[in-house]
């Protein structure tokens, strides 16, 4: 599991967090997570599992969840909102992570599972626990904001 | 590019290296106990495993796949992956996860395991060796409860009065079966049994064992004698042989 989905998570992850060392803690914290839930889970719970999904919710909970501690110890987020040229992708697309760092957490999560990790409607809907107009909305949002950033 | 492509290249990152290692290490790289099913023992078998060892198996050729991790799952409350292979050294490493089990179970468990192929022991002889010489029950009750049978050889224990006793996997029938294939004359240790006899001994040695152990089977005809007692033995100035520990010392 982990071996077939790390580079998709931690993508996402890194997508989030815009930060390769928060990428690679979330990222490690979720599979640790998932392991752990598994364990626990029935066969017939595990065959229906749709497990990207399932893994991207898990990462998507650890995030926030590190969002909101670091908030109370006060470190804020753009002192890691920078990209480093390391383990960041493609170069000339440093500004568009920026950007999409710099993005409300709401508007964010919905246009990375769409754009980035290339989830449809129903499957955001799924993993944010939204109904699926509201992603919709969400990432078409955030797509304007990030337009007119960008421009 | 428009500006979706150009999310979706934002997703066109690998892991670092470091990931992959940090979470198994994390989760410890044999976390859930793994089964497959094993065909080189006396019968077919269910076995599973972890990373202290064997720590369950059930006969293939009487329980189907679902029966075995149905129990197991209920037996031990954790979880049951299937493996594509069973690992060639599981079963000669000797490893055995019994931590579900009482410390006494534990003892009689590892116990029984000492006792060599072709051979067998009574509950009372894995008692008194485990230092618990009056747990003679406890023994049967502890040995009727093993989770790894075949593997950890409880059916190489029997009564000293010749009852072959029971067998969980199977029954007294099972229990003859792979005694014999294991080069013991079950008929033969029955009668003798029934007869008293308890010891074989050495006249050139003056040593007397299980009727078992291999050095009294190296004993030559002439030189044979049988005993009904420990007592009967070291009246005729016998000693207990050293190997197969057939009274105190």
């Amino acid at each position: 599991m982990v071996e077939t989905h790390q580079h998709r998570i931690y993508g996402f992850a890194l997508s989030l967090s815009g930060n390769p060392a928060d990428a690679e803690d979330i990222a490690q914290d979720a599979f640790i997570r998932a392991h752990r839930a598994l364990a626990g889970y029935e066969p017939q719970r595990v065959r229906e599992l749709k497990v990207s999904a399932w893994l991207h919710q898990i990462a998507l909970n650890v995030f926030r969840n590190r969002v909101r501690r670091k908030l109370r110890e006060t470190v804020p987020l753009d002192s890691v909102a920078e990209p480093h040229a390391n383990g960041l992708g493609p170069d000339e697309l440093h500004d568009l992570r920026a950007a999409v760092h710099r993005l409300p957490p709401r508007y964010r999560e919905a246009v990375v599972l769409r754009h980035v990790q290339g989830f449809n409607y129903d499957e955001i809907a799924d993993v944010l626990g939204v109904p699926a107009g509201t992603a919709k909305s969400d990432v078409h949002r955030a797509l304007a904001i990030l337009k007119e950033e960008l421009s | 590019m428009s500006l979706t492509d150009q999310l979706a290249r934002l997703g066109e990152v690998r892991a670092p290296a470091s990931l992959l290692p940090a979470v198994m290490a994390a989760v410890g790289t044999a976390a859930a106990d793994r089964y497959g099913r094993l065909d080189d023992e006396v019968w077919p078998l269910w076995i599973a495993w972890n990373r202290d060892g064997v720590s369950a198996v059930m006969r293939a050729d009487v329980n189907d796949e679902a029966a075995f991790s149905g129990w197991f799952r209920r037996e031990f409350d954790r979880p049951l992956l299937r493996a594509d292979s069973v690992p060639p050294a599981l079963t000669r490493s000797r490893r055995y996860d019994l931590r579900e089990v009482t410390a006494f179970e534990r003892d009689v468990l590892l116990k029984t395991a000492e006792i060599p192929r072709g051979q067998v022991r009574t509950y009372g002889w894995v008692a008194r060796e485990i230092g618990r010489p009056a747990a003679v029950r406890a023994v049967g009750t502890a040995l009727a409860n093993n989770p790894i049978p075949v593997l950890i050889p409880c059916h190489r224990v029997i009564r000293s009065d010749g009852v072959i006793g029971n067998y969980g996997a199977g029954g007294p029938e099972a229990k003859r079966e792979i005694l014999a294939r294991e080069g013991v004359d079950p008929v033969e240790m029955e009668r003798l049994a029934r007869e008293g006899v308890r010891f074989f001994g050495s006249r050139t040695t003056h040593i007397f064992c299980v009727p078992t152990c291999r050095h009294a089977r190296r004993v030559q005809p002439q030189h044979h004698v049988q005993f009904h007692s420990e007592a009967e033995a070291r009246t005729h100035g016998f000693r207990p042989c050293k190997v197969c520990r057939p009274a105190a010392a």
